[in-house]
C-alpha cells in the first residue's frame, strides 16, 4: 500500500509525518503545477470548482510515481466538496487507474469516530501509537503555521526582496526532515532562528490585511496566484483567517486543544449579517471580516474559486459589513487563469486605497 | 515651460499624454497597440517629440496600464501605477468632487468609488469579459456597421428590445433571435447597450453606492448609446470628459508631476529612447513543471528586465533592488 492524498498548501508535511510515523508508505503527489491543472481540467466536469480539478490532477500525477491508495476528506454539504472524493474516484476508475479509496469524513460528534475511520489505514497498530502519530502531524502543522506567521510579518518589512521567502523555505526543510516528535522542538527553534535572521526595517509603516474565504484557495498558493507573497512584497502584512493547525483542531479534534484561535469565534461574530451555516466557510468569511475590522485591520481580501456557493453567499453580504464597519473589502475569484498581471493590478490598487486611508487616519490622530 | 508625460500601455491601445504644470493637456495620442507594446510606445514617443515646441522640457514621466512595467523600464518612469489609481486621479482632476468613475475599456471594466477625493472602493471584472469594448466591436462588425455609428444608431431607438446581458454568449444568440424576428437595428442596438449596462451594474457595480457626480470614461465612452443607457439605469447625469480615452495616461502624468515635485529629480531618459533598439525575448524555464514563460527585455544586447516567473528566480536575479514581480 502506497498512500497518497491531495495537496492543500503544506498539508502534506503533516499527513506524511503522521502516516510515516505509523510505518505506512506514503507517496505524496508532485507539487501542484500547471501540469496538474492541465491534467485535472481535461478530465473533470467543466462546472466543478478548481479544487476538484487540482485534486484529480494530483492523483493522476501521484499514480505515475507509484501511489495506489487515496486518503481523502469527505463532508456533508451544502458545499459540493463532500462528493468530491467519490466523484474523483469514479473519474479515475473510468480512466483506468487502479486506486483504493479511503474517505475520512469529519467526525460529527466525537473524536472517536475519526479514530475509527483512520483505523483502515493504520491496521492493527495500537491506539496509543495512532494517537501519537496524529499528535506528531498536528505538531508539525502548528510549527509550519508559526513559521508562516513570522514570514507574513517579515515579508513587507524585509530589506532585501526575496530574503524572507528564502529563509522560509530553508526553515520549512528543517520541519520536513524532523522524523520524530522529539525532534520537533529543536527544528522549531532552528527554523525560528533562520526567520529572525532576515534583516527588516521595523519602523516601516505597513498596512494590515486580513484574508478570508474558501479554505483550499486560502491555503494553496498555486490557486491564489501567490497573493500572500505579492501582498507582502507590496508592503502589506497579511493574516489568514484559516490556518491548517486551527482547522485540524476545529474539525478533526472537535476543539480538543484549547488556547488557539477557533472558527467558533468567527461564526459567533457573523450575526446579524449571516445567522446560520451556509456550507464551507461562508459564515466564517463574514465573521472573520467583522473580527478583522474590530481588530483594526486596514482591509480584507476574500478569495474564492469560481462557482463556490458558500463564498458567493458571503460575497453578497460583505459589502454591507464593509460599509457598516468601514473596512474595505476586495473579492478575488480564482479559476484556471495563470496570468497574474490582472491580480497584481487589483492588489496594487487595493493597497493604494488602504495607504491613502491609513495616511488620513494618521493625519487625524 | 515644464511638462509631464503620462503613458498608458493597454491591451488594445497605447496612449500618451503631455500636460503642463496646471495639468492641462498639451498633446495627446491614442494608438492601437496591435500586440507590439514596445514598438507602439516608441512610435508614440517619436510623434510626441516631433510635435514638441522648443521651449518645453519634460520634467517627469509616469506609466500605467497592463504594460506599465515594460513602459516604465524603457522610459525611466518616475512612477509606475496601476490603472485604477490613475483613472481615479484623472477623473477627479477633470470633474472635481467626482464620486463615481465608470470605466469600460477593451478587455476590462471597472468601477471606482471616491469619497472626499480618495478612492474608497473599487471593483474590476474578474472571470468574465462580457460587455467590454471588444464584444461591442465584434457585434458591430457582425451587424456590418462601423463602430463609430453604433451609438448614434442606438439613440434613434423608440422601444429598445430586451436582450439577455448576463453572458456574452447568451447576449449574442438572443440578439440574433430578435434580429430574425424582425426588430429594427436601432432598437436592437439600444437593447444591447441596456443589457451591457445591466450586466456591468450587476457584475462590476454589485452592491456599490453609485452617486453623482459620475464620470464615464474608457474607449466605450465614445458610444453615446451607452451613456444614455447608463443615465436611464442610474437616474443621474453621467459626464464624459473631453479626453475620455486617455484618462489613464492623464492620471499617470499628474502622479508623475506630484512625484517629481516631491523628489526634485526625474529619471526620465528623454525622447531618444524612441530610437534605441529594444526587444523582448523569452524562454520557458525548465526548473519545475510550472514551465513559466519568462520574458526578457533587451536594450541592444543587454538584458535590462525580466519577469513572468512564479518563484522569482529570474526576476530577482536581475533586479535585487526593484520590487517588480
Amino acid at each position: 500500500m502506497k498512500v497518497t492524498f491531495p495537496h492543500m498548501g503544506y498539508l502534506w508535511i503533516s499527513l506524511k509525518a503522521m502516516l510515516e510515523y505509523l510505518g505506512v508508505e506514503v507517496q505524496e503527489p508532485p507539487p501542484t503545477t500547471k501540469k496538474t491543472l492541465i491534467l485535472g481540467s481535461k478530465h473533470a466536469p467543466e462546472f466543478a470548482c478548481l479544487p476538484l480539478k487540482l485534486n484529480l490532477g494530483n492523483f493522476m500525477e501521484a499514480a505515475e510515481i507509484g501511489a495506489d491508495t487515496i486518503l481523502m476528506a469527505g463532508g456533508c454539504g451544502p458545499c459540493r466538496f463532500g462528493y468530491y472524493a467519490q466523484v474523483e474516484y469514479d473519474i479515475l476508475q473510468d480512466l483506468g487507474y487502479k486506486y483504493q479509496l479511503v474517505v475520512v469524513e469529519p467526525p460529527e460528534k466525537h473524536i472517536s469516530e475519526f479514530l475509527a475511520r483512520i483505523r483502515y489505514i493504520t491496521g492493527g497498530r495500537p491506539w496509543w501509537q495512532v494517537i501519537n502519530a496524529i499528535r506528531f502531524g498536528y505538531m508539525k502543522a502548528r510549527v509550519v503555521d508559526d513559521l508562516e506567521k513570522l514570514a507574513q510579518w517579515r515579508r513587507p518589512r524585509e530589506i532585501t526582496p526575496g530574503s524572507t521567502d528564502q529563509a522560509f523555505s530553508s526553515a520549512l526543510q528543517l520541519i520536513i526532515k524532523a522524523g520524530h516528535p522529539r525532534d520537533i522542538p529543536k527544528a522549531k527553534l532552528q527554523g525560528t532562528h533562520l526567520m529572525n535572521q532576515v534583516q527588516v526595517d521595523e519602523r516601516k509603516p505597513v498596512v494590515k490585511i486580513g484574508i478570508v474565504g474558501e479554505i483550499y484557495t486560502l491555503l494553496e498558493p498555486f490557486t491564489n496566484l501567490d497573493v500572500e507573497r505579492h501582498l507582502g512584497r507590496m508592503g502589506a502584512e497579511v493574516n489568514r483567517s484559516i490556518c491548517l493547525s486551527e482547522w485540524i483542531n476545529d474539525h478533526l479534534f472537535m476543539g480538543l486543544i484549547k488556547g488557539t484561535r477557533s472558527s467558533k469565534e468567527a461564526r459567533r461574530a457573523a450575526p446579524p449579517y449571516l445567522n446560520h451555516f451556509v456550507g464551507g466557510h461562508g459564515q466564517e468569511s463574514v465573521g472573520s471580516t467583522v473580527l478583522y475590522a474590530k481588530q483594526g485591520y486596514d482591509g480584507v481580501i476574500q478569495l474564492l474559486p469560481f462557482t463556490c456557493m458558500p463564498e458567493i453567499v458571503a460575497q453578497s453580504i460583505l459589502p454591507g459589513v464593509s460599509a457598516d464597519l468601514d473596512i474595505p473589502v476586495l473579492t478575488l475569484v480564482v479559476d484556471e487563469q495563470s496570468g497574474d498581471a490582472g491580480t497584481i493590478t487589483r492588489l496594487e490598487a487595493f493597497i493604494d486605497l488602504l495607504n491613502r486611508k491609513y495616511q488620513q487616519k494618521e493625519v487625524l490622530a | 515651460m515644464k511638462a509631464y508625460l503620462g503613458i498608458d500601455v493597454g491591451s488594445v491601445s497605447t496612449n500618451l499624454v503631455l500636460i503642463d504644470e496646471q495639468a492641462h493637456i498639451i498633446e495627446s495620442y491614442y494608438l492601437r497597440t496591435n500586440g507590439q507594446p514596445i514598438l507602439t510606445l516608441q512610435k508614440g514617443l517619436q510623434k510626441m517629440a516631433a510635435k514638441l515646441p522648443m521651449k518645453i522640457t519634460v520634467n517627469g514621466a509616469g506609466t500605467t496600464g497592463s504594460g506599465r512595467y515594460l513602459a516604465g523600464i524603457i522610459t525611466g518612469a518616475d512612477i509606475i501605477k496601476n490603472e485604477i489609481t490613475t483613472h481615479a486621479v484623472a477623473a477627479s482632476s477633470i470633474v472635481p468632487g467626482t464620486k463615481t468613475v465608470l470605466e469600460i475599456g477593451g478587455q476590462d471594466s471597472k468601477i471606482i468609488i471616491l469619497r472626499n477625493g480618495v478612492v474608497s472602493d473599487f471593483a474590476m471584472n474578474t472571470v468574465c469579459a462580457a460587455g467590454t469594448g471588444s464584444f461591442m466591436d465584434q457585434q458591430a462588425s457582425r451587424l456590418n456597421i462601423p463602430i463609430e455609428d453604433f451609438g448614434p444608431t442606438a439613440l434613434r431607438a423608440k422601444t429598445p428590445v430586451r436582450i439577455a446581458g448576463r453572458c456574452a454568449v447568451f447576449a449574442e444568440s438572443d440578439m440574433i433571435h430578435k434580429q430574425q424576428l424582425g426588430y429594427n437595428l436601432p432598437d436592437i442596438l439600444a437593447g444591447l447597450c441596456e443589457a451591457l449596462v445591466r450586466n456591468y451594474l450587476n457584475n462590476v457595480g454589485k452592491g456599490k453606492e453609485i452617486l453623482a457626480p459620475a464620470v464615464f470614461q474608457g474607449g466605450v465612452a465614445a458610444n453615446v448609446g451607452m451613456k444614455k443607457a447608463f443615465e436611464k439605469a442610474l437616474g443621474i447625469e453621467v459626464n464624459i470628459p473631453e479626453h475620455y480615452n486617455v484618462m489613464g495616461a492623464l492620471g499617470a502624468a499628474i502622479l508623475a508631476r506630484e512625484e517629481t515635485i516631491k523628489t526634485g529629480i526625474s529619471n526620465f531618459k528623454g525622447f531618444s529612447v524612441a530610437n534605441a533598439k529594444y526587444h523582448a525575448g523569452g524562454f520557458e524555464c525548465t526548473g519545475c513543471p510550472n514551465m513559466c514563460e519568462v520574458v526578457e527585455i533587451y536594450k541592444s544586447k543587454k538584458v535590462i528586465a525580466r519577469w513572468g516567473d512564479r518563484c522569482g528566480k529570474w526576476s530577482n536575479s536581475i533586479a535585487q533592488s526593484e520590487k517588480i514581480s
